[in-house]
């Protein structure tokens, strides 16, 4: 088990259990809350700023998402994102930005890596506030980003059987 | 393959028939005999029997098949998307056979008086046991679950009698989804009284998600060793009440399914047996990117379909629903895989099979302290009554009217369950009956404040449920059924595009998203709803109307087909 520590400003309302290999810190505090809701191109803004521009690629092999297709309770959707990399001084993965196309803010969580985490797979519980794509960037030592998305539907219920 | 000419064989032996109707239900009555509903070459080492969705229906009944059932994107047109003509034609079947009626809503309320009721525990006990004493060991039973659910005797004894029921025919193995509705508590004392594992591969608790029942159960049949790995409705806490049972977690999860069939490969097992209540076409789907599944034994969306479906290398049963069907797999396992399989979907014709004793006893010692309750006639019906279709059933609309009556309510909302029985026109209605319709553990019928908007969103959301083109997405039931309010609906537009055009029937004006409508409806899933049970409300309506009349419904306008 790796370990696991917070930078200031994640609590622990906000993101319900961080498991897995990486450093969790919530971003996104500076951004304005209320009732905006974020949009897939403010999504879009928070990767070109990883990359430095718009090159990134949707690669849901090499980035997969587990998430319920429709989740049971909006208020904590479990999230497990596994990069296919060896994390190995070489090659590894340093960062995971966890966003959301449709939360007040898009970035959920942000995760450091290192070749001492042993494998690139973070877990949490995040709040969804309706049906929406959860996109997960995966940033590389040598500054490549793959993009994994999926989306997860949060409904009224009910009317089911 | 001789599927589909075995599943004939009962069509072949029985003409059209066009005569007075009691001389036609003997006639019927002497072509569908016990002996040849039976009729099978058996093959292999092994029959699988599979029922499933028989939602506490002790007693023979009429079930009218959907005249509607819409397959979004690549599954349009393939079964068991087809109904009506389509679906003889498809199935190379006759119309008014007794085939057509078993399958079919083709000349239903007709055909209903020369072919009668169908299923009954006793009957279908009889089907199994005459199997059983003809292929010995090889015969392994599973119940797909929706069994403690639907009745007044399984909502009197909080599912207790369909435990005794199923412990008695012998069933080898289960899964579930209404079953939950009775709370965690009442699952896990009803699971410790069953004689045979309760299967659930896809729950877990949400704390620590580890698994909460088992996923797998092995089997020896015919020198075979089989695995059972049991998959519950994933959309348990979307589609019904979480608070019942919040600290469990559902999903399809198909990575779990992939492991527990390569742990049960890895076991030995020569054959994998998934019991599945995800629906057919989550089903489909699951068979496709799952490998390693010899048979999906599928349910929850009550389809009946007289073939076998093969994804890959993994064949699909659809065993209907209320008892109506048993379904019947002969397989020749060599090497761990299926080298040849003989298959027949038989109806449960009851009037044609004698009840087995030792069952009827059962079902008689479970019915015998309600009896005078369960046939209280609360009034009669001129129209045909049936609830099972995409759009509103005519008993939905009857169930509507009561609300919007009783409830004093602009609009009501009744959900799109696939459960509930039929009625002929002519037929009394009973307490049973009304059970039937409406037996669930949270009955209260709501009066609520609702925005055009909320309603509209509403709508929306229970449409994408049901024509969302991923199949993943998809709980399984139909759409929400309305009164006093007319809709348009385009079921192949996306979510948020679907849903025009709602307007008051009582004025005709259209819904003001700013304005607010009462409503009245039940089933919520929310906690600490409040209102009359609906049971009581239908059955008072029923009472106060005496003779109930229902004229097809005209307000629901829908393309994209």
């Amino acid at each position: 088990m790796a370990h696991l520590s917070f930078k200031p400003g994640i609590t622990r309302r906000r993101l319900l259990g961080v498991a897995g290999t990486g450093v969790a810190s919530l971003a996104g505090a500076a951004l304005t809350g209320g009732t905006a809701r974020a949009t897939p191109d403010d999504v879009q803004g928070e990767i070109n700023k990883i990359v430095g521009g718009p090159a990134a690629r949707v690669d849901n092999d090499k980035v997969k998402m587990k998430l319920p297709q429709i989740a049971e309770n909006g208020r904590t959707v479990p999230v497990t994102v596994t990069v296919d990399s060896p994390q190995t001084d070489k090659d590894y993965v340093k960062r995971i930005h966890l966003l959301a196309e449709g939360n007040p803010v898009p970035v959920v969580a942000v995760f450091d890596l290192s070749p001492l985490s042993g494998k690139a797979e973070i877990s949490a519980r995040i709040r969804l506030a309706k049906t929406q794509n959860v996109v997960a960037a995966a940033e590389m030592n040598n500054g490549d980003v793959f993009i994994g998305k999926k989306s997860v539907k949060v409904t009224i219920g009910g009317c089911g059987g | 393959m001789l599927t589909r000419r075995d599943f004939l064989q009962v069509a072949a032996a029985a003409a059209v028939i066009t005569g007075p109707s009691d001389l036609a239900r003997a006639a019927a009555g002497q072509k569908i005999s016990q002996g040849n509903l039976l009729d099978f070459e058996p093959l292999g080492q092994v029959t699988l029997l599979n029922f499933t969705d028989i939602h506490a229906q002790l007693v023979p009944l009429y079930f009218r098949e959907p005249s509607m059932n819409i397959g979004i994107g690549q599954v349009h047109g393939l079964p068991p998307h087809l109904t009506g003509k389509e679906f003889l034609s498809h199935f190379g079947l006759k119309a008014g056979t007794p085939e057509a009626y078993a399958l079919t809503s083709e000349g239903f309320s007709e055909l209903a008086k020369q072919y009668g009721r169908i299923g009954g525990l006793a009957h279908m006990a009889t089907l199994i046991k005459a199997i059983r004493a003809e292929r010995g060991d090889k015969v392994l039973l599973i119940d797909n679950g929706d069994t403690w659910q639907g009745s007044y005797t399984a909502l009197a004894t909080r599912g207790e009698d369909m435990v005794d029921a199923m412990n008695a025919l012998g069933v080898d193995a289960m899964t579930a989804h209404w079953e939950f509705t009775y709370g965690a508590e009442r699952v896990q004392e009803l699971v410790e009284k069953l004689r045979f594992p309760f299967l659930c591969g896809n729950v877990i608790d949400t704390e620590w998600e580890e698994k909460v029942f088992e996923s797998t159960a092995f089997f020896e049949r015919g020198g075979v060793r089989i695995a059972v790995i049991g998959q519950a409705f994933p959309y348990t806490p979307v589609a019904n009440p979480r608070w019942m049972f919040p600290q469990w977690s559902f999903g399809i999860r198909e990575e779990t399914v992939q492991e527990n069939v390569d742990a049960a490969r890895a076991a030995g097992a020569d054959l994998v047996v998934l019991a599945s209540h995800d629906g057919f076409d989550v089903d489909r789907k699951l068979a496709s990117r799952v490998t390693g599944i010899d048979v999906v034994l599928t349910g929850h969306t009550h389809d009946a379909i007289p073939a076998v479906v093969k994804v890959k290398d993994t064949l699909l049963v659809a065993s209907g629903s209320h008892g109506k069907f048993l379904t019947r797999l002969d397989l020749q396992v060599e090497n761990k895989k299926i080298k040849d399989f003989r298959f027949r979907l038989i109806p449960v014709f009851s009037d044609a099979i004698r009840p087995d004793p030792d069952i009827a006893k059962v079902v008689a010692g479970i019915r015998a302290p309600h009896e005078t309750e369960l046939q209280r006639v609360l009034g009669k019906t001129e129209s045909l009554l049936y609830r099972r279709g995409n759009f509103n059933g005519t008993f939905d609309d009857l169930i509507c009217q009561a609300i919007i009556e009783e409830r004093d309510v602009q609009i009501a909302l009744s959900p799109g369950f696939r459960w509930g029985a039929s009625l002929p026109p002519g037929a009394d209605i009973t307490v049973d009956d009304v059970f039937s319709q409406t037996a669930l553990t949270y009955p209260a019928v709501y009066r609520n404040q609702m925005s055009g908007k909320f309603l509209y969103e509403i709508m929306e959301d229970v449409a994408d449920n049901i024509f969302n083109p991923d199949p993943y997405y998809q709980q399984g039931g139909d759409m929400v059924r309305v009164g006093g309010m007319a809709y348009a609906i385009d079921v192949a537009k996306p979510m948020g595009q679907r849903i025009s055009d709602m307007t008051l029937t009582a004025t005709g004006e259209k819904i003001d998203p700013a304005k607010t409508y009462t409503v009245g409806g039940w089933a919520s899933v929310n906690e600490n709803t409040e209102g009359p049970a609906i049971y009581d409300l239908v059955s008072s309506y029923i009472q106060r109307k005496k003779t109930v009349q229902v004229q097809g419904n005209h307000n629901i306008k829908i393309s994209g087909i």
